[in-house]
């Protein structure tokens, strides 16, 4: 079960009346209310505008908060990246969408260079407070281009944040959150579990989010901290470390084999809840680490230096990692490259040998 | 099957590749009668309302002001009094010696690297002149001359290049990478081109807000060539955005000829035209109409009539930086044949045809103009220079990466430190 976002009282909670979204419409309702909160919170993109979105996450702003705070763009990640670090100096708050993540690397060095450094290059003069919006990972039959999961090259990039949320109700909490923080955010928004949870077994039926606890997302405005992990399910066996997508494969798979396991939910890679990860690793004795993105230099190479760094003594076996393979993302062979059920029971099988 | 490599053997003419080549190199006599430079006040000053497609004249051909025999001519003639040319030249003669007394500290060790604006003043001094003083710019590393004219302390311009304690930018950048946002400049980026879209975000904010303020960009003209530049056209066309772009054609990015730019099959100013950009080529070395294009396009913009691109047509009279030998690469000749002239002496000279100035005041000036900034050099070295220990503390390495200190960063800056304190003894042996 999620822990209950750190700024919403109890009381707030259970006066809320319960609804449920999917990830999607979690999202729409954060722009939604950013929109009207903040006159500064622009919304641009690739079809973002009239269309509301290829999937739909923008769906109806425009039509609500008009042209001037929601519109689309030129097909020019390097020039929306750009005008969005020029508009945030002027002192909006622009929430730029990427259609893909797979496309954002024209506009990367408008990030790397310009947004991630404004701040410390100019001493505080300036400030890039943007949250970039990007549908990442596979698992939908995207193709090469439609499947990337480029985490790291942007975890690797000191001054930027990069947030992965697992559920509708982070969705909305964290992208509140990235859009009211004053550095600049990578949102990166798991699109093969938009519409539900995903159990790793892509031939069974999707289930719809509805089905699952963590759909019912609040009404209004509450945030979900940044920098804070999720405690999926408290276990002894050994902790696995994700996030996006795999914190539902890794969760089913748990399930399935009866393992006793203790899931983070890490939300956000930069900053990293290194307390919570300690903490559970030192309970534990175990650690798997699992993530979509190809392998070599991905995420999962940073958690596993800092757990062994940080944890060595209590380590009762070598860290282990699960991960995409280090091809192109394959269209035909997608399943047998997903990080799925047998490469994660594998690896856990390993890990509680002995 | 055909090895894919071999020629093709079709009868077809064999293909050649054009590598640019400029025309003079180190030794050549450099002759540059071949560009068409025009008369002064040949070019009419059309509305600032006009339709792009009707500026092609404006775009190949060069607006000039500055006649030979050193009066204004033509429309363009900005018309400004005495006092504001006087000022004009004073702020072109201060970045001049600032200039040189900047270049000689780099070669006397007190900072790592220098770039001059020698030959370049008049575009970036004359445009800011003519935009309001809370117009955002978004400068390339050679507009010095905009923190002029904008009455930024020259003390604070050199602590940023001595990288010292007093340093505003806390010794993170490198030096004459300038920000100052009470001043509406822009952090200066070393990467080329970033600006130009960044320009155009910001024009894009101003109008969202139903703001008055317009934002200009500077960019070399080697640097049109990235993708950053050509973005910038594209969103500043289809929102129609309250931007002014120049692009400085100084003939040279390092040892890159303007050719590799694309300039032996067009002007830069006309770029603009293919995006529905308004687009002016002016003459860089005329101050008056560096001056009066700013102002032409700031009208445009302020009207909601759309961005402008300028082209400013001139020469680096200098080296790229203190880190370049132009003698390397290009004939010597190629600074005095330029036949545009120096931007000083022809605005000197204008006031003193029009009887507003003489030799006396100038050579005064200009040694007033070395004076305050040797005295300024030398109250700034009392804040150190780089290298000597003056520096800002050393937590401040690890500050305004992000708004708050995360734990990895904290942990890193107590790592700082203690190697610090093994080294040395202590966090700050110097200061
Ligand atoms: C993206 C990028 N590529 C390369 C460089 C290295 N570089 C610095 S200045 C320069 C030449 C730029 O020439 P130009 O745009 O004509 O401007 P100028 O120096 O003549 O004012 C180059 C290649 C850089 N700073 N940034």
């Amino acid at each position: 079960m999620s822990d209950q976002p750190a700024t919403l009282g109890e009381n707030v909670l259970t006066d809320a009346p319960e609804r449920r979204l999917n990830m999607i419409e979690a999202i729409n309702e954060a722009l939604d209310i950013m929109l009207a909160r903040d006159p500064d919170v622009i919304i641009m993109g690739e079809d973002v505008g009239y269309f509301g979105g290829v999937f739909r996450a923008t769906a109806g702003l425009q039509a609500k908060h008009g042209k001037n705070r929601v519109f689309d763009t030129p097909i020019s990640e390097c020039g929306i990246i750009g005008v969005a670090v020029g508009m945030g100096a002027y002192g909006l708050r622009p929430v730029p969408e990427i259609q893909f993540a797979d496309y954002i690397y024209p506009g990367l060095d408008q990030l790397i260079s310009e947004a991630a450094r404004l701040r410390y290059r100019s001493a505080g003069d300036y400030i890039a407070p943007m949250t970039v919006r990007s549908p990442f990972g596979g698992g939908i039959f995207g193709g090469q281009t439609h499947s990337q999961s480029p985490e790291a090259l942007f975890t690797h990039v000191a001054g930027l944040k990069t947030v992965i949320p697992a559920t509708p109700h982070d969705a909305k909490g964290l992208l509140i959150s990235a859009i009211e923080d004053n550095d600049p955010v990578i949102f990166f928004e798991p699109k093969r579990i938009y519409n539900g949870p995903f159990s790793g077994y892509y031939d069974k039926p999707v289930e719809p989010w509805k089905k699952h606890p963590d759909s019912v997302v609040p009404e209004g405005y509450y945030k979900v901290p940044l920098g804070k992990a999720r405690v999926v399910q408290e276990g002894e066996a050994l902790t696995v470390l994700a996030y996006g997508t795999m914190v539902h494969v890794a969760e089913a798979v748990c399930r399935e084999k009866g393992v006793d396991a203790e899931i983070l939910d890490l939300r956000t890679l930069v900053p990293l809840d290194i307390k919570a990860i300690e903490a559970s690793v030192e309970k534990t004795g175990r650690c798997l680490i699992v993530h979509e993105a190809t392998r070599t230099s991905g995420f999962g190479a940073e958690l596993s230096a800092l757990v062994t760094e940080r944890c060595f003594y209590h380590l009762e076996a070598p860290v282990e990692r699960v991960t995409g393979f280090d091809t192109p993302y394959p269209h035909s062979l997608e399943w047998a490259y997903f990080p799925g059920p047998v490469r994660i029971g594998e690896a856990i099988d390993k890990l509680l040998k002995d | 099957m055909a090895d894919p490599r071999a020629p093709s053997e079709s009868n077809r003419p064999a293909l050649a590749l054009h590598v640019p080549e400029p025309k003079y190199r180190p030794g050549d006599k450099a002759d540059f009668s071949h560009i068409d430079i025009g008369q002064p006040g040949d070019q009419p000053r059309p509305d600032e309302g006009i339709h792009p497609s009707q500026m092609a004249g404006l775009a190949y051909g060069l607006v000039r002001v500055l006649g030979d025999d050193n009066h204004a001519h033509g429309p363009w003639n900005p018309r400004l009094d005495p006092e504001t040319l006087r000022t004009m030249l004073g702020h072109m003669a201060l970045v001049r010696a600032f200039d040189e007394r900047m270049f000689r500290g780099q070669r006397q060790g007190k900072t790592s690297f220098y770039m001059k604006c020698t030959g370049e003043e008049a575009t970036s001094i004359a445009p800011a002149m003519a935009l309001a003083s809370d117009d955002m710019v978004f400068p390339s590393y050679r507009q010095q001359g905009i923190l002029l004219v904008r009455g930024y302390p020259l003390i604070e311009m050199i602590n940023q290049i001595y990288s010292n304690k007093a340093d505003k930018l806390k010794g993170r950048q490198l030096p004459i990478m300038y920000s100052s946002r009470e001043h509406s400049f822009f952090s200066i980026s070393g990467n080329l081109a970033t600006q130009c879209p960044q320009a155009v975000g910001w024009a894009m904010a101003s109008a969202i807000k139903g703001d008055s303020r317009i934002a200009a960009s500077w960019v070399g003209e080697g640097s049109t060539a990235e993708g950053d530049f050509h973005s910038a056209c594209t969103f500043a066309a289809v929102y129609n955005a309250p931007v002014i772009l120049n692009v400085v054609n100084n003939q040279w990015a390092i040892s890159s000829f303007s050719g590799f730019a694309g300039a032996e099959r067009t002007t830069f100013a006309a770029r603009g035209l293919g995006y529905g950009i308004a687009a002016l080529r002016v003459d860089g070395n005329d101050a008056l109409a560096c001056y009066a294009a700013t102002e032409w396009a700031a009208n445009r913009a302020r009207g909601n009539d759309g961005p402008t691109l300028i082209e400013y047509f001139t020469y680096r009279a200098e080296g790229h930086s203190t880190s370049d030998d132009p003698s390397g690469y290009r004939s010597a000749q190629e600074r005095e044949e330029w036949p545009l002239g120096d931007p000083v002496t022809r605005l000197k000279n204008h006031l003193i045809a029009i009887g507003e100035w003489d030799e006396q005041r100038h050579a005064a000036m200009d040694l007033e103009c070395a004076e305050r900034v040797k005295a300024t050099t030398k109250e700034a070295e009392k804040n150190g220079i780089l290298g000597h220990g003056l520096h800002h503390p050393f937590h401040t390495m690890f500050e305004d990466v992000y708004e708050d200190l995360p734990w990895h960063l904290e942990e890193q800056a107590e790592q700082a430190i203690r190697e610090r304190i093994a080294k040395f003894g202590t966090e700050r042996p110097f200061g």
